[in-house]
Protein backbone atom coordinates (compact mmCIF):
# COMPACT_ATOMS: atom_id res chain seq x y z
CA UNK A 1 0.00 0.00 0.00
CA UNK A 2 1.47 3.40 -0.79
CA UNK A 3 -0.84 6.02 0.87
CA UNK A 4 -1.73 8.78 0.61
CA UNK A 5 -3.20 7.24 -2.82
CA UNK A 6 -3.19 10.84 -4.69
CA UNK A 7 -0.09 11.90 -4.05
CA UNK A 8 1.37 8.64 -5.48
CA UNK A 9 -0.64 9.28 -8.21
CA UNK A 10 -2.83 6.24 -8.08
CA UNK A 11 -5.89 8.60 -9.25
CA UNK A 12 -5.96 12.26 -11.22
CA UNK A 13 -7.77 15.32 -10.24
CA UNK A 14 -11.90 14.43 -12.19
CA UNK A 15 -11.78 11.31 -9.61
CA UNK A 16 -10.47 13.07 -6.58
CA UNK A 17 -13.38 15.09 -7.16
CA UNK A 18 -16.09 12.25 -6.54
CA UNK A 19 -13.37 11.20 -4.02
CA UNK A 20 -14.92 14.79 -2.08
CA UNK A 21 -18.08 14.14 -2.74
CA UNK A 22 -17.69 10.59 -0.66
CA UNK A 23 -15.89 11.70 1.78
CA UNK A 24 -18.23 15.03 1.96
CA UNK A 25 -21.29 12.44 2.26
CA UNK A 26 -19.66 10.29 4.98
CA UNK A 27 -18.59 13.77 7.15
CA UNK A 28 -22.35 15.23 6.76
CA UNK A 29 -23.70 11.71 8.07
CA UNK A 30 -21.66 11.04 11.14
CA UNK A 31 -22.36 15.18 11.77
CA UNK A 32 -25.71 14.75 11.79
CA UNK A 33 -25.70 11.62 13.44
CA UNK A 34 -23.83 13.23 16.26
CA UNK A 35 -26.52 15.83 16.33
CA UNK A 36 -24.67 18.74 14.94
CA UNK A 37 -27.57 19.25 13.07
CA UNK A 38 -29.28 20.97 15.91
CA UNK A 39 -28.07 24.67 17.38
CA UNK A 40 -29.76 23.62 20.76
CA UNK A 41 -27.53 20.67 20.72
CA UNK A 42 -24.65 22.11 20.09
CA UNK A 43 -24.84 25.17 22.60
CA UNK A 44 -25.80 22.95 25.15
CA UNK A 45 -21.89 21.93 25.27
CA UNK A 46 -21.31 26.01 26.29
CA UNK A 47 -23.74 25.19 29.49
CA UNK A 48 -22.82 22.01 30.43
CA UNK A 49 -25.70 20.17 29.46
CA UNK A 50 -24.68 18.13 26.81
CA UNK A 51 -20.66 18.11 26.15
CA UNK A 52 -20.57 16.01 23.00
CA UNK A 53 -19.30 18.63 20.92
CA UNK A 54 -16.04 17.92 22.73
CA UNK A 55 -16.41 14.25 23.15
CA UNK A 56 -17.38 14.18 19.41
CA UNK A 57 -14.18 16.54 18.04
CA UNK A 58 -11.93 14.68 20.69
CA UNK A 59 -12.98 10.88 19.89
CA UNK A 60 -12.66 11.65 16.30
CA UNK A 61 -9.05 13.22 16.82
CA UNK A 62 -7.99 10.59 18.31
CA UNK A 63 -9.21 8.00 15.95
CA UNK A 64 -7.95 9.60 13.30
CA UNK A 65 -4.55 10.13 14.90
CA UNK A 66 -3.71 6.83 15.83
CA UNK A 67 -5.27 5.60 12.36
CA UNK A 68 -2.48 7.88 10.80
CA UNK A 69 0.12 6.96 13.16
CA UNK A 70 -0.47 2.99 13.05
CA UNK A 71 -0.48 3.39 9.38
CA UNK A 72 2.68 4.85 8.86
CA UNK A 73 4.59 3.01 11.66
CA UNK A 74 3.54 -0.34 9.51
CA UNK A 75 5.03 2.01 6.64
CA UNK A 76 1.43 2.03 4.85
CA UNK A 77 1.17 5.55 4.97
CA UNK A 78 3.76 8.40 4.17
CA UNK A 79 3.04 10.67 6.86
CA UNK A 80 5.27 13.11 5.82
CA UNK A 81 2.58 13.47 2.35
CA UNK A 82 -0.36 14.35 4.42
CA UNK A 83 -0.64 18.35 4.48
CA UNK A 84 -0.39 20.11 7.86
CA UNK A 85 -1.77 23.12 8.25
CA UNK A 86 0.55 25.83 8.64
CA UNK A 87 0.90 27.53 11.70
CA UNK A 88 -0.20 31.39 12.16
CA UNK A 89 0.27 31.54 15.73
CA UNK A 90 -1.17 34.61 16.37
CA UNK A 91 -4.02 35.49 14.20
CA UNK A 92 -5.10 32.12 14.46
CA UNK A 93 -5.50 32.56 18.71
CA UNK A 94 -7.09 35.63 17.65
CA UNK A 95 -9.02 34.06 15.04
CA UNK A 96 -10.15 31.28 17.43
CA UNK A 97 -11.33 33.95 19.91
CA UNK A 98 -13.25 35.58 17.36
CA UNK A 99 -14.63 32.15 15.91
CA UNK A 100 -15.92 31.41 19.53
CA UNK A 101 -18.18 34.18 19.97
CA UNK A 102 -19.70 33.53 16.51
CA UNK A 103 -20.29 30.15 17.88
CA UNK A 104 -22.49 30.92 20.61
CA UNK A 105 -24.17 33.66 19.20
CA UNK A 106 -24.76 31.68 15.69
CA UNK A 107 -25.44 27.62 17.02
CA UNK A 108 -23.02 26.27 13.90
CA UNK A 109 -19.97 26.11 12.73
CA UNK A 110 -19.36 26.17 9.09
CA UNK A 111 -20.21 22.53 8.47
CA UNK A 112 -23.04 21.95 10.96
CA UNK A 113 -24.70 25.18 9.26
CA UNK A 114 -24.27 23.06 6.22
CA UNK A 115 -25.97 20.03 7.70
CA UNK A 116 -28.55 21.98 9.68
CA UNK A 117 -29.03 23.95 6.67
CA UNK A 118 -30.14 20.40 4.43
CA UNK A 119 -32.12 18.83 7.11
CA UNK A 120 -34.84 22.02 7.37
CA UNK A 121 -33.52 24.37 10.11
CA UNK A 122 -34.02 27.97 9.07
CA UNK A 123 -31.92 29.47 11.64
CA UNK A 124 -28.61 27.20 9.76
CA UNK A 125 -29.79 28.67 6.02
CA UNK A 126 -29.16 32.17 7.64
CA UNK A 127 -26.31 31.26 9.38
CA UNK A 128 -24.73 30.40 6.47
CA UNK A 129 -25.82 33.30 4.89
CA UNK A 130 -24.31 35.53 7.46
CA UNK A 131 -20.58 33.06 7.41
CA UNK A 132 -20.77 34.04 3.54
CA UNK A 133 -20.68 37.66 4.34
CA UNK A 134 -18.34 37.97 7.03
CA UNK A 135 -15.87 36.07 4.74
CA UNK A 136 -17.41 38.83 1.87
CA UNK A 137 -16.41 41.28 4.45
CA UNK A 138 -13.27 39.74 5.68
CA UNK A 139 -12.04 39.34 1.51
CA UNK A 140 -12.69 43.17 1.00
CA UNK A 141 -10.92 44.45 3.96
CA UNK A 142 -8.08 42.34 3.18
CA UNK A 143 -5.27 44.71 2.38
CA UNK A 144 -5.59 46.19 6.10
CA UNK A 145 -5.95 42.77 7.58
CA UNK A 146 -2.68 41.39 5.08
CA UNK A 147 -0.27 42.27 7.51
CA UNK A 148 -1.63 40.56 11.08
CA UNK A 149 -2.60 37.68 8.85
CA UNK A 150 0.69 36.85 7.87
CA UNK A 151 2.43 37.55 11.32
CA UNK A 152 3.46 34.79 13.16
CA UNK A 153 4.44 32.56 10.28
CA UNK A 154 5.89 28.90 12.16
CA UNK A 155 5.38 27.31 8.86
CA UNK A 156 4.33 22.38 9.61
CA UNK A 157 5.13 23.17 13.20
CA UNK A 158 3.46 19.98 15.32
CA UNK A 159 2.94 19.64 19.14
CA UNK A 160 6.11 17.11 19.11
CA UNK A 161 8.49 19.98 17.71
CA UNK A 162 7.00 22.33 20.24
CA UNK A 163 7.39 19.90 23.48
CA UNK A 164 10.39 18.37 22.18
CA UNK A 165 8.86 14.50 22.59
CA UNK A 166 8.86 11.94 20.31
CA UNK A 167 6.15 11.57 17.81
CA UNK A 168 4.80 8.37 19.26
CA UNK A 169 5.02 9.43 23.22
CA UNK A 170 3.42 13.01 22.07
CA UNK A 171 0.33 10.58 20.63
CA UNK A 172 -0.05 8.44 23.90
CA UNK A 173 -0.56 12.14 25.64
CA UNK A 174 -2.90 13.04 23.70
CA UNK A 175 -4.97 9.94 24.48
CA UNK A 176 -4.23 10.20 27.79
CA UNK A 177 -5.88 13.56 27.79
CA UNK A 178 -8.81 12.75 25.83
CA UNK A 179 -9.51 9.84 28.32
CA UNK A 180 -9.35 12.46 31.18
CA UNK A 181 -11.43 14.98 29.66
CA UNK A 182 -14.32 12.19 28.70
CA UNK A 183 -14.53 11.30 32.50
CA UNK A 184 -14.78 14.99 33.73
CA UNK A 185 -17.25 15.61 30.68
CA UNK A 186 -19.75 12.54 32.38
CA UNK A 187 -19.47 14.11 35.63
CA UNK A 188 -19.85 17.59 34.66
CA UNK A 189 -22.80 16.20 32.77
CA UNK A 190 -24.18 14.60 35.82
CA UNK A 191 -23.75 17.54 37.75
CA UNK A 192 -25.68 20.83 35.50
CA UNK A 193 -28.12 18.37 33.74
CA UNK A 194 -28.65 15.18 36.18
CA UNK A 195 -31.91 13.87 34.16
CA UNK A 196 -29.94 13.97 30.88
CA UNK A 197 -32.84 15.49 29.32
CA UNK A 198 -32.57 18.03 26.52
CA UNK A 199 -32.58 21.25 27.30
CA UNK A 200 -34.92 23.20 25.26
CA UNK B 1 -40.22 2.85 7.15
CA UNK B 2 -42.91 4.91 6.98
CA UNK B 3 -45.38 1.73 7.49
CA UNK B 4 -48.08 2.85 9.84
CA UNK B 5 -48.55 0.22 12.75
CA UNK B 6 -51.57 -0.45 15.10
CA UNK B 7 -50.54 -0.07 19.10
CA UNK B 8 -52.17 -2.56 21.21
CA UNK B 9 -54.80 0.19 22.17
CA UNK B 10 -55.89 0.15 18.33
CA UNK B 11 -54.43 3.39 17.48
CA UNK B 12 -52.84 3.87 14.20
CA UNK B 13 -49.10 5.34 14.67
CA UNK B 14 -46.34 6.15 12.35
CA UNK B 15 -42.47 5.26 13.27
CA UNK B 16 -42.33 8.41 11.61
CA UNK B 17 -43.73 10.92 14.13
CA UNK B 18 -41.17 10.74 16.75
CA UNK B 19 -37.59 11.37 15.56
CA UNK B 20 -35.05 8.71 16.62
CA UNK B 21 -32.54 9.82 19.39
CA UNK B 22 -28.88 10.68 18.05
CA UNK B 23 -25.94 8.15 18.20
CA UNK B 24 -23.33 7.89 20.90
CA UNK B 25 -21.28 10.83 20.42
CA UNK B 26 -18.47 8.66 21.24
CA UNK B 27 -19.56 6.29 18.25
CA UNK B 28 -20.34 9.05 16.55
CA UNK B 29 -16.97 10.62 16.80
CA UNK B 30 -15.35 6.89 15.62
CA UNK B 31 -17.23 7.42 12.26
CA UNK B 32 -15.98 11.24 12.10
CA UNK B 33 -12.22 9.83 12.98
CA UNK B 34 -12.53 6.96 10.00
CA UNK B 35 -13.94 9.31 7.82
CA UNK B 36 -10.99 11.90 8.42
CA UNK B 37 -8.41 9.10 8.45
CA UNK B 38 -10.12 8.31 4.78
CA UNK B 39 -9.13 11.88 3.69
CA UNK B 40 -5.76 11.47 4.80
CA UNK B 41 -5.35 7.85 3.25
CA UNK B 42 -7.07 8.72 0.37
CA UNK B 43 -5.83 12.35 -0.48
CA UNK B 44 -3.49 13.02 1.72
CA UNK B 45 -5.18 15.71 2.69
CA UNK B 46 -8.34 16.20 5.54
CA UNK B 47 -11.76 17.78 5.82
CA UNK B 48 -12.89 21.38 5.48
CA UNK B 49 -15.49 23.63 5.36
CA UNK B 50 -14.91 27.40 5.76
CA UNK B 51 -12.89 27.22 2.55
CA UNK B 52 -15.41 26.04 0.17
CA UNK B 53 -17.47 28.75 0.87
CA UNK B 54 -14.33 31.00 0.25
CA UNK B 55 -13.99 29.19 -2.97
CA UNK B 56 -17.84 30.21 -3.67
CA UNK B 57 -17.18 34.17 -2.10
CA UNK B 58 -14.62 34.48 -4.97
CA UNK B 59 -15.99 33.14 -7.68
CA UNK B 60 -18.86 35.30 -6.40
CA UNK B 61 -16.98 38.39 -6.40
CA UNK B 62 -14.90 37.30 -9.83
CA UNK B 63 -18.21 37.24 -11.77
CA UNK B 64 -19.17 40.72 -10.42
CA UNK B 65 -16.17 42.54 -10.58
CA UNK B 66 -13.30 40.80 -12.11
CA UNK B 67 -10.55 43.16 -12.35
CA UNK B 68 -11.61 43.96 -8.66
CA UNK B 69 -10.96 40.24 -7.79
CA UNK B 70 -7.99 39.74 -9.22
CA UNK B 71 -5.92 42.36 -7.80
CA UNK B 72 -6.79 40.58 -4.43
CA UNK B 73 -4.44 38.37 -2.54
CA UNK B 74 -6.89 36.71 -0.87
CA UNK B 75 -9.10 36.20 -3.95
CA UNK B 76 -6.67 34.93 -6.57
CA UNK B 77 -5.53 32.51 -4.13
CA UNK B 78 -8.74 30.95 -4.40
CA UNK B 79 -9.20 31.81 -7.81
CA UNK B 80 -6.43 29.73 -8.90
CA UNK B 81 -5.11 30.20 -12.52
CA UNK B 82 -7.05 32.52 -14.84
CA UNK B 83 -9.21 30.32 -17.34
CA UNK B 84 -9.79 27.71 -14.64
CA UNK B 85 -13.19 27.55 -12.65
CA UNK B 86 -12.78 28.27 -8.83
CA UNK B 87 -16.03 25.76 -8.31
CA UNK B 88 -13.96 22.76 -9.53
CA UNK B 89 -12.65 22.13 -6.31
CA UNK B 90 -12.27 19.57 -3.84
CA UNK B 91 -13.53 21.29 -0.78
CA UNK B 92 -16.16 22.57 -3.21
CA UNK B 93 -17.39 18.96 -3.88
CA UNK B 94 -16.48 18.12 0.03
CA UNK B 95 -19.10 20.57 0.86
CA UNK B 96 -21.60 19.26 -1.54
CA UNK B 97 -21.39 15.93 -0.44
CA UNK B 98 -21.58 16.96 3.95
CA UNK B 99 -25.06 18.58 2.76
CA UNK B 100 -26.03 14.87 0.89
CA UNK B 101 -25.27 13.36 3.89
CA UNK B 102 -26.38 15.01 6.46
CA UNK B 103 -30.07 14.82 4.60
CA UNK B 104 -29.23 11.45 4.11
CA UNK B 105 -28.65 10.52 8.14
CA UNK B 106 -31.51 13.29 9.04
CA UNK B 107 -34.25 11.56 6.60
CA UNK B 108 -33.28 7.85 8.20
CA UNK B 109 -34.18 9.09 11.42
CA UNK B 110 -36.98 10.90 11.02
CA UNK B 111 -35.37 14.30 11.94
CA UNK B 112 -35.44 16.62 8.73
CA UNK B 113 -38.64 19.18 9.56
CA UNK B 114 -38.45 22.96 9.00
CA UNK B 115 -37.54 24.40 12.26
CA UNK B 116 -35.78 27.11 13.79
CA UNK B 117 -33.21 25.88 16.71
CA UNK B 118 -33.92 28.12 19.62
CA UNK B 119 -34.72 27.96 23.14
CA UNK B 120 -38.13 29.24 24.27
CA UNK B 121 -37.22 32.84 25.66
CA UNK B 122 -36.29 33.93 22.25
CA UNK B 123 -38.36 34.80 19.13
CA UNK B 124 -37.74 33.98 16.23
CA UNK B 125 -36.67 36.94 14.65
CA UNK B 126 -34.24 37.28 16.89
CA UNK B 127 -33.02 34.16 17.03
CA UNK B 128 -32.46 34.54 13.02
CA UNK B 129 -30.89 37.81 13.56
CA UNK B 130 -28.52 36.30 16.66
CA UNK B 131 -27.88 33.40 13.24
CA UNK B 132 -27.15 35.89 11.05
CA UNK B 133 -24.66 38.08 12.55
CA UNK B 134 -23.14 35.11 14.35
CA UNK B 135 -22.61 33.62 11.02
CA UNK B 136 -20.87 36.43 10.11
CA UNK B 137 -18.29 36.92 12.93
CA UNK B 138 -17.25 33.38 12.96
CA UNK B 139 -16.88 33.73 8.96
CA UNK B 140 -14.39 36.67 10.05
CA UNK B 141 -13.12 34.54 12.50
CA UNK B 142 -12.18 31.09 10.58
CA UNK B 143 -10.97 33.70 7.58
CA UNK B 144 -8.36 34.85 10.54
CA UNK B 145 -7.19 31.54 11.50
CA UNK B 146 -7.33 29.58 8.16
CA UNK B 147 -9.88 27.58 8.95
CA UNK B 148 -12.74 26.29 10.75
CA UNK B 149 -13.51 23.37 13.37
CA UNK B 150 -13.09 21.01 10.37
CA UNK B 151 -10.02 22.41 8.48
CA UNK B 152 -8.04 23.44 11.59
CA UNK B 153 -9.77 21.76 14.80
CA UNK B 154 -10.36 18.20 13.37
CA UNK B 155 -7.66 18.07 10.14
CA UNK B 156 -4.67 19.84 11.41
CA UNK B 157 -5.94 18.93 15.76
CA UNK B 158 -5.33 14.79 14.52
CA UNK B 159 -2.01 16.15 12.71
CA UNK B 160 -0.82 17.36 16.01
CA UNK B 161 -0.81 21.02 14.41
CA UNK B 162 0.45 23.66 16.99
CA UNK B 163 -1.31 26.51 15.49
CA UNK B 164 -4.74 23.80 14.94
CA UNK B 165 -4.54 22.91 18.76
CA UNK B 166 -3.83 27.21 19.52
CA UNK B 167 -7.38 27.98 17.57
CA UNK B 168 -9.14 24.91 19.37
CA UNK B 169 -8.58 26.08 22.98
CA UNK B 170 -9.03 29.83 21.55
CA UNK B 171 -12.10 28.69 20.50
CA UNK B 172 -14.00 26.95 23.76
CA UNK B 173 -12.14 29.35 26.19
CA UNK B 174 -13.98 32.23 23.79
CA UNK B 175 -17.50 30.26 23.71
CA UNK B 176 -17.44 29.27 27.24
CA UNK B 177 -16.78 33.24 27.91
CA UNK B 178 -19.18 34.90 26.11
CA UNK B 179 -21.80 31.96 26.52
CA UNK B 180 -23.44 33.69 29.86
CA UNK B 181 -24.31 37.10 27.82
CA UNK B 182 -26.25 34.36 25.37
CA UNK B 183 -28.09 32.40 27.49
CA UNK B 184 -31.11 33.64 27.05
CA UNK B 185 -30.95 32.21 23.30
CA UNK B 186 -30.57 28.60 24.26
CA UNK B 187 -32.02 28.08 27.58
Amino acid sequence: MNAPFYKFGLFGEDASLLVALFIGIGFGFFLERAGFGSARKLAAQFYFTDLRVFKVMFVAIVTAMLGAFWLSWLGLLDYTQVTVPSTYLVPQIFGGLVFGVGFVMGGYCPGTCCVAAATGRLDGVVHLFGMISGILIFGELYSFIEGFYTSTPMGRFTLPDLLQLPFGLTVFLVVLLALAGFAAAERLEKKFNPSGEIPS
Amino acid sequence: MSEPFATDHGVIVSDRAEPRPYMSPYLAGVGLGLVLLAAYVVMGRGLGASGAFTSFVAAGVETVAPAHARSNAFYTEYLGDPGTNPLKNWLVFEIIGVAIGGLISGMLAGRVRKEVEKGPRISVNKRLLFAFVGGGIMGIGSKLARGCTSGQALTGGAMLSVGSWAFMIAVFASAYAVAYFFRRQWL
